[in-house]
C-alpha cells in the first residue's frame, strides 16, 4: 500500500499527488515512468513521474480524468491508499546517461503539451541544475489549462507560455511558437524533447524535422505489466518493432510512426467507453 | 487383482456449461475415488514414476497412504518434496512424467498420479471447502466433495503436526540426498543469514520454502502486485483456481516465515547489487522466468487485435478482465485465432473461447506434434475449441482502420526430421488462404527477460538469453544463483521446482563455506 501524501487539483481535470514510494523515489531518474493500480479491482496505468524527493521518499504523479481507471486515482483523497504503485519503469532521458562534456554545448528546448508538462518538470530541472541551456514551451488550450508554470519558471533558462485561444501568452500551438522562437527570434537549439498528447507529438516532430533539431518523444503507450511481458506497447521505431515499457519511453522521434502508434493507443477504445459510463458521471 | 480396476474418471464440467464459464473444469476426486484409484498402484520394488518425476515426489509411499484412507500420512510424505501439490496436481505434463513411466501404462491405463496429488493437496487445508472455486459448481458434487471433507479435515490438523515433525531442524544431509522439503513444514530455528529470492514464480517459491526452513531469512521480491509468476499472471482461472489454490499454497511458504514483496522490480526499482551491498542479503536466487513474447515476424503484427498470449492471459487472470467488477477491458471478438500449440496456446484458445469468441488454434504441424498436454488439447476440443494443423500464418490483414480483418496461412505438409527429431514442416507452395477473423493472439513462446543480466555486474547469459549456470545453480557470479525459466527458457512448472530447490541447497552449501 502507498499513501497519498498530498493531493491538488491543478485544473478540473488533472490532478497532482505526492505519494509515499521510498524505493521508487531512491531510484527515479527523469524520463521514467511507474505504473499505478488505484484498488483491487483497478487497472494499472503507466503515469509519467513528475517529481521524485531521495530524501522524503516521495513520488510525484499528475494525472487527468480521462477514463473509469483515471477517475479512480483521482477519486482517492490525501491519507488515503493506492493498492500499488510500481516502478521507476522504462530508461532514463538520453542526457542522463551522457557525459558531462557532452552536454556543456547543447541547448535544450522542451515542448510540452497539456498533461506531458509534468513529466518535462524534471528533466528541465536535471539540467537546469546542471548549468545546461534549457527552454520550455507549455502549450494548452487555454489560461487555466496550463499546468506547472510556476514550478517550471525556476527550472529553465525561458519559459514559454503558449494558448490555442490567446488568453495567455504566445497565440497558436507550440510548435508555432518553437517556429517563431527559432526563424524571428534567433534561438538555437540543438536538441528538444516533445511530451504531451501523440498528435502533438507528431506535429512536434514534424516542425523540428523542418528546423532541422533532433527530437525525443516520450510514448505513452497501452501497458499492463510495464516490463517487457504483455507487449501491449508495440511500437515501430526505424521500421522496427519496439516496446515502449522496457526499449523507450523515449524515442528519437524521426523514426517514430505515430500513426500506428495513435491507432494503437486506441485499442480498447469501445470497452473503456463501456467502463466510462458505468464509472464516471 | 488390483490391476484389473480401471482407471477411476475424474468429474469434470461439462464441456458445453464449462465454455461459458471461468470456474475450474476438473472437479477432482473425492475420498471414495481417490481409495480406489490408489488401490490400483502396484508399487513396483523400482518405481519409475519417482525417476520422472523431477522433484522425486515418493509416489509410491504417498499412494500407499491413500489406499488406507491415511490422507494425512500423504500429505506429510508429498510434503517433503514438494511445496505446491495442489498447483502440481494440475499442472504437472503427468503423461511425460511420473503417470508416462507406470509400469500399468504399458499395458493399460497408468494411474491418475496427478488427480491423486490434487486430492491429497486439496484435503490437507483444515476447514476449507474443496469446491475449487468456491461459486457456482454443479451440485452433485458439491455433495461429493462436502463428504470427502469431513473425512478429510479431522485428517488434516494431524497432517500439520506430521509434518512438523519429519521437518524440524536445519538440514544435516550430504548433497546427494534430496533434502526435506515443502511447503508443509515448519519455519527452521534463526540462524541470521539473509537470502533475496528474485521471483514469486515456482521456482522462487520452493528455493524460498527449503531455505526458510533450514532457518533462513528469505524475502521475494515480485515484480508484479499479487505473487505467484505464471501461475497468477499466466495459467487461467479453469484450470488453477487463484484464491482456492494459488493463494492457498502461497499462504503455507509465507507461514514459513517467508516475506514477499511486490511491486519491487529488480533492476529497476532496486538492483541485485544494492541488496547485498545495502541490505545485507547474502545470497541471491534469480527465478525470474521466461516472460517476453515472441512475434512471428510477419507482416500486419501491429494491427489492433493482435495480441500477445501474454498480454491476453495477464489482462483475464493477473487483472481479471473476466470479471465484471474489474476495471482491465480485454477484446477476444467474435472470431479469434490462436497461433501456437503449447500449453499457452490451449489456454489462450479456451480463454478466448470462454469471452465469447468462435476460436482456432492455428498449428504449423500435426496433432501428435501438439507440444501441449493431451488433457489440455483434449479440454479445448470438448469445448468447441477449433483445431486447425499444419497450418502457418504468413500476413495479418487489416481493415481501413487498422483492426485485423483476416490471418492469411499457407498449408504445411511434413517434411524430414530436424534436430529436434521432429518432422519439420514445410509449406505447400500456392495453398496460402484467409480465415477471417478480429483478433489473432501469438502463443509461439517466451523468452527470458534481459533486465537482471543487464543491471547485475557479472551475471552472463547465453545467446538465447537464459542466465549461465550449472546443474546446482551457480551463476557466473558468486553468490548468485538462478534456476528455472529464468535459465533453460520457458519449460514446465515442475522442473522450474526442481531448479529452485536444487539451487536452495546449492545457496545452503555456499552460505555454510563461505
Amino acid at each position: 500500500m502507498f499513501k497519498i501524501l498530498k493531493r491538488q487539483m491543478l485544473t478540473p481535470n488533472i490532478c497532482k499527488m505526492v505519494v509515499s514510494a521510498p524505493r521508487i523515489a531512491k531510484s527515479a531518474l527523469p524520463g521514467q515512468f511507474l505504473i499505478v493500480l488505484a484498488n483491487e479491482e483497478g487497472e494499472r496505468i503507466p503515469l509519467t513521474i513528475s517529481d521524485y524527493d531521495r530524501e522524503k521518499g516521495t513520488v510525484t504523479i499528475v494525472t487527468q480524468l480521462i477514463g473509469a481507471s483515471s477517475a479512480a486515482i483521482i477519486a482517492k483523497e490525501e491519507g488515503e491508499f493506492f493498492r500499488d504503485v510500481v516502478g521507476p519503469l522504462g530508461n532514463p532521458s538520453a542526457f542522463v546517461k551522457m557525459d558531462e562534456e557532452a552536454l556543456k554545448g547543447q541547448r535544450y528546448i522542451f515542448i510540452a503539451g497539456g498533461l506531458g508538462t509534468a513529466p518535462v518538470y524534471p528533466q528541465a530541472k536535471w539540467l537546469h541544475d546542471r548549468g545546461i541551456a534549457v527552454d520550455v514551451i507549455i502549450g494548452a488550450r487555454t489560461k487555466d489549462l496550463l499546468i506547472y508554470t510556476e514550478e517550471l519558471g525556476s527550472a529553465c533558462d525561458n519559459l514559454y507560455l503558449c494558448t490555442d485561444d490567446g488568453s495567455v501568452g504566445f497565440h497558436g500551438v507550440g510548435t508555432a511558437c518553437l517556429e517563431d522562437l527559432v526563424n524571428n527570434q534567433g534561438k538555437e537549439y540543438t536538441q528538444a524533447v516533445a511530451i504531451g498528447p501523440m498528435i502533438m507529438m507528431k506535429f512536434a516532430t514534424l516542425t523540428c524535422k523542418k528546423l532541422n533539431i533532433p527530437i525525443d518523444v516520450s510514448l505513452n503507450m497501452l501497458m499492463v505489466d510495464g516490463t517487457g511481458m504483455c507487449g501491449a506497447c508495440r511500437v515501430t521505431v526505424a521500421g522496427k518493432t519496439r516496446f515502449a515499457c522496457v526499449d523507450g519511453p523515449e524515442f528519437n522521434g524521426y523514426d517514430v510512426d505515430f500513426d500506428e502508434a495513435m491507432r494503437r493507443l486506441g485499442q480498447y477504445k469501445a470497452e473503456e467507453a463501456e467502463e466510462k459510463a458505468k464509472y464516471v458521471k | 487383482m488390483a490391476e484389473r480396476i480401471p482407471r477411476v474418471p475424474v468429474r469434470e464440467q461439462d464441456p458445453k456449461v464449462r465454455a461459458h464459464n471461468f470456474e475450474e473444469v476438473c472437479y477432482g476426486y473425492n475420498l471414495e475415488e481417490a481409495m480406489t484409484e490408489a488401490s490400483r498402484c502396484l508399487h513396483c520394488k523400482n518405481p519409475r514414476c519417482v525417476t520422472a518425476c523431477p522433484v522425486s515426489i515418493k509416489i509410491p509411499e504417498f499412494i500407499a497412504k491413500v489406499k488406507e484412507g491415511d490422507i494425512a500420512g500423504a500429505a506429510a510424505i508429498i510434503g517433503e518434496d514438494s511445496s505446491l501439490p495442489a498447483v502440481c496436481g494440475r499442472v504437472c505434463p503427468q503423461e511425460t512424467q511420473c503417470e508416462g513411466s507406470c509400469v500399468l501404462g504399458v499395458k493399460g491405463e497408468s494411474v491418475a498420479i496427478g488427480k491423486l496429488e490434487r486430492f491429497v493437496a486439496d484435503h490437507t487445508f483444515e476447514g476449507e471447502t474443496l469446491s475449487p472455486s468456491g461459486v457456482g459448481c454443479a451440485s452433485e458434487s458439491e455433495v461429493l466433495r462436502s463428504e470427502a471433507t469431513n473425512a478429510a479435515s479431522a485428517a488434516a490438523s494431524e497432517s500439520r503436526a506430521m509434518r512438523g515433525m519429519v521437518d524440524a531442524g536445519p538440514r544435516t544431509e550430504g548433497l546427494g540426498t534430496i533434502p526435506l522439503g515443502g511447503a508443509g513444514g515448519y519455519k527452521g530455528t534463526d540462524n541470521g543469514h539473509k537470502v533475496a529470492i528474485i521471483g514469486s514464480g515456482p521456482a522462487g517459491l520452493a528455493c524460498a520454502s527449503d531455505l526458510a526452513k533450514w532457518g533462513y531469512d528469505v524475502t521475494i521480491f515480485e515484480a508484479l502486485h499479487k505473487a505467484g509468476g505464471v501461475l497468477e499472471y499466466g495459467i487461467p482461472e479453469f484450470r488453477l483456481p487463484k484464491e482456492a489454490v494459488l493463494k492457498r499454497e502461497i499462504n503455507e511458504v509465507k507461514a514459513l516465515g517467508v516475506k514477499i514483496e511486490t511491486d519491487v522490480i529488480i533492476g529497476r526499482t532496486v538492483t541485485i547489487d544494492s541488496l547485498m551491498d545495502d541490505e545485507g542479503f547474502e545470497a541471491v536466487f534469480v527465478g525470474t522466468g521466461a516472460g517476453l513474447p515472441k512475434f512471428m515476424g510477419i507482416p500486419g503484427e501491429n494491427l489492433n487485435g493482435v495480441f500477445s498470449a501474454n498480454e491476453f492471459l495477464t489482462r483475464n487472470n493477473l487483472m481479471k478482465a473476466f470479471r465484471e467488477d474489474y476495471l482491465t477491458p480485454i477484446h477476444a471478438g467474435k472470431k479469434c485465432c490462436v497461433v501456437g500449440g503449447g500449453n499457452v496456446a490451449m489456454d489462450a484458445a479456451r480463454t478466448a473461447l470462454r469471452l465469447g469468441a468462435d476460436t482456432s488454434i492455428i498449428y504449423r504441424r500435426t496433432e501428435v506434434e501438439l507440444p501441449a498436454r493431451k488433457e489440455e488439447v483434449h479440454h479445448a476440443k470438448e469445448e468447441g475449441v477449433d483445431f486447425q494443423m499444419l497450418t502457418n500464418p504468413v500476413e495479418i490483414i487489416g481493415d481501413e482502420n487498422g483492426w485485423v480483418k483476416a490471418l492469411k496461412c499457407i498449408r504445411m505438409e511434413l517434411g524430414e526430421p530436424d534436430e529436434s527429431g521432429r518432422r519439420s514442416p514445410v509449406p505447400i507452395p500456392g495453398s496460402e488462404f484467409e480465415i477471417p477473423t478480429e483478433t489473432v493472439i501469438m502463443a509461439l513462446g517466451t523468452a527470458p527477460n534481459p533486465l537482471i543480466v543487464n543491471t547485475t555486474k557479472g551475471l552472463e547469459a547465453t545467446r538465447r538469453g537464459g542466465l549461465v549456470a550449472d546443474d546446482e545453480g551457480r551463476t557466473t557470479r558468486p553468490g548468485i544463483f538462478a534456476g528455472g525459466d529464468a535459465v533453460t527458457g520457458a519449460a514446465t512448472v515442475i522442473l522450474a521446482m526442481g531448479a529452485g530447490r536444487k539451487a536452495a541447497r546449492a545457496i545452503d552449501e555456499y552460505l555454510k563455506t563461505k
